[in-house]
């Protein structure tokens, strides 16, 4: 059997079936239809710009509010964020009576960055070195999560190193948000802008 | 003039290079892609000046929709499928293996516990079109919170597992407040919020900062 075979294998090769000289030369279309099919799947998918994140930091929280770091009242801006984008706002951390709230926006110029950066000359101005400004920052619950995260990025825009994130709204300060709203007010220290 | 003949050209062109410059294309795609999440509802991300990027892998994401409802999910299919397993045990849930398995390859998960069953027997790549109700948070059942505590407890407290959330520019801070605060209660202090990236506004300190560390590069942004 084995012969057989052989015969027929030698056979084959010594008779030698004329092939015609193909040409080495392929039709490439199809494969470049494919190539690019593939690369328009790929670029459609793919997202180039990776996601990026920003960094927030809750602090632990104090059982014995003894224990919570004491914000002097000059040093102290309070930011309460309200709906629709609004922003209010007052000097200090709410312990003196007379307190007086404004409002404002996220404008780029006489919004909320012109008041931090305001109040920031005038602690250094008052005492000491820049890092002595606090900012507290309550968002209302029917504040939007953009405006948070653009407070919270205002605080890195500007440098603020110490800023809360605080939950409690104490009711003088709804009471001042009304009064802010009924009868706004213009910020005296912000005058030179 | 005598006429110029021209001669007759095959108008067959050789299409190598062009096949080169496509495959090295293709390539190039095929290796920088990573897929865009498949997220059952759409999240348009508020935009900050952060430059850091998510971290590639052990994190777990808190999604949240504009609508207020939370989904959950972890990047690692197995540690996925160890924590779908422990609450199947925990809450008496009856899930099979293949739908153990069918959430460890799917999306993040918005649903009650006892919701689980039916949402896991729909296949993967349907669920996102199943009506996801969201995980509740509030104070009286908060899922979310076991969900955090089994998460920490496949991950052997694993210190470089991170916590992202990633909410929609609408989502009111009530819900994002009950999140922290779940998250704040697991001892979760250092958290990444996802962000779009958008300029440094000129003449701030933090644009004062890139100048002088920046260079040429930065004073491109001067208007």
């Amino acid at each position: 059997m084995a012969d057989v075979e052989m015969k027929e294998a030698g056979g084959g090769r010594h008779q030698g079936t004329k092939s015609k000289k193909l040409s080495t030369r392929i039709d490439m279309t199809p494969m470049v239809d494919v190539a690019f099919l593939l690369i328009t799947f790929f670029m459609l998918t793919t997202t180039l710009q990776k996601p990026k994140t920003m960094n927030l930091y809750l602090p632990e929280d104090v059982k014995n509010p003894e224990e919570q770091n004491k914000v002097k009242e000059s040093q102290a801006l309070t930011i309460i964020l309200g709906k629709d984008h609004q922003v209010y706002y007052y000097y200090g951390t709410g312990q003196e009576p007379n307190e007086r709230m404004y409002k404002t926006t996220f404008a780029n110029k006489g919004g909320i960055r012109d008041v931090i950066i305001n109040k920031w000359d005038n602690v250094i101005k008052n005492s000491g070195g820049r890092d002595s400004l606090v900012a507290i920052i309550k968002p209302m619950n029917d504040a939007d999560y953009e405006d948070v995260v653009n407070i919270l990025d205002e605080m890195n825009i500007n440098g603020v190193q110490k800023y809360a994130l605080v939950d409690s709204i104490y009711d003088f300060e709804k009471n001042l948000m009304k009064e802010a709203d009924d009868h706004p007010a213009p910020d005296p220290t912000l005058s030179g802008q | 003039m005598p006429k110029v003949k021209l001669p007759r050209k095959s108008t067959a062109i050789d299409m190598t290079p062009m096949v080169d410059v496509a495959f090295l294309l293709l390539t190039f795609f095929m290796l920088t892609t990573k897929f865009k999440p498949n997220d059952p509802v759409t999240v348009v991300t508020p935009s900050s000046i952060s430059t850091k990027l998510l971290p590639e892998s052990n994190i777990a994401m808190i999604l949240i929709g504009k609508d207020g409802r939370v989904f959950f999910d972890l990047d690692n299919k197995f540690k996925k499928q160890q924590l779908m397993s422990d609450l199947n045990s925990q809450y008496h849930l009856g899930l099979t293996k293949d739908q153990i398995n069918s959430y460890a390859i799917g999306g993040p998960v918005g649903v009650p516990f006892k919701m689980l069953p039916q949402l896991l027997s729909v296949p993967a790549d349907q669920r996102n079109a199943f009506p996801q109700p969201g995980i509740p948070i509030d104070s009286a059942n908060n899922e979310l919170d076991q969900w955090i505590k089994y998460t920490l407890n496949v991950n052997n407290a694993n210190p470089d597992l991170q916590f992202v959330i990633k909410a929609d520019d609408n989502t009111k801070y009530e819900v994002v407040k009950q999140v922290l605060k779940t998250l704040k209660a697991n001892h979760l202090n250092k958290l990444h919020l996802v962000t779009n990236l958008k300029p440094i506004p000129p003449g701030t300190a933090a644009w004062r900062e890139q100048q002088a560390a920046g260079g040429a590069n930065a004073s491109k942004q001067q208007p």
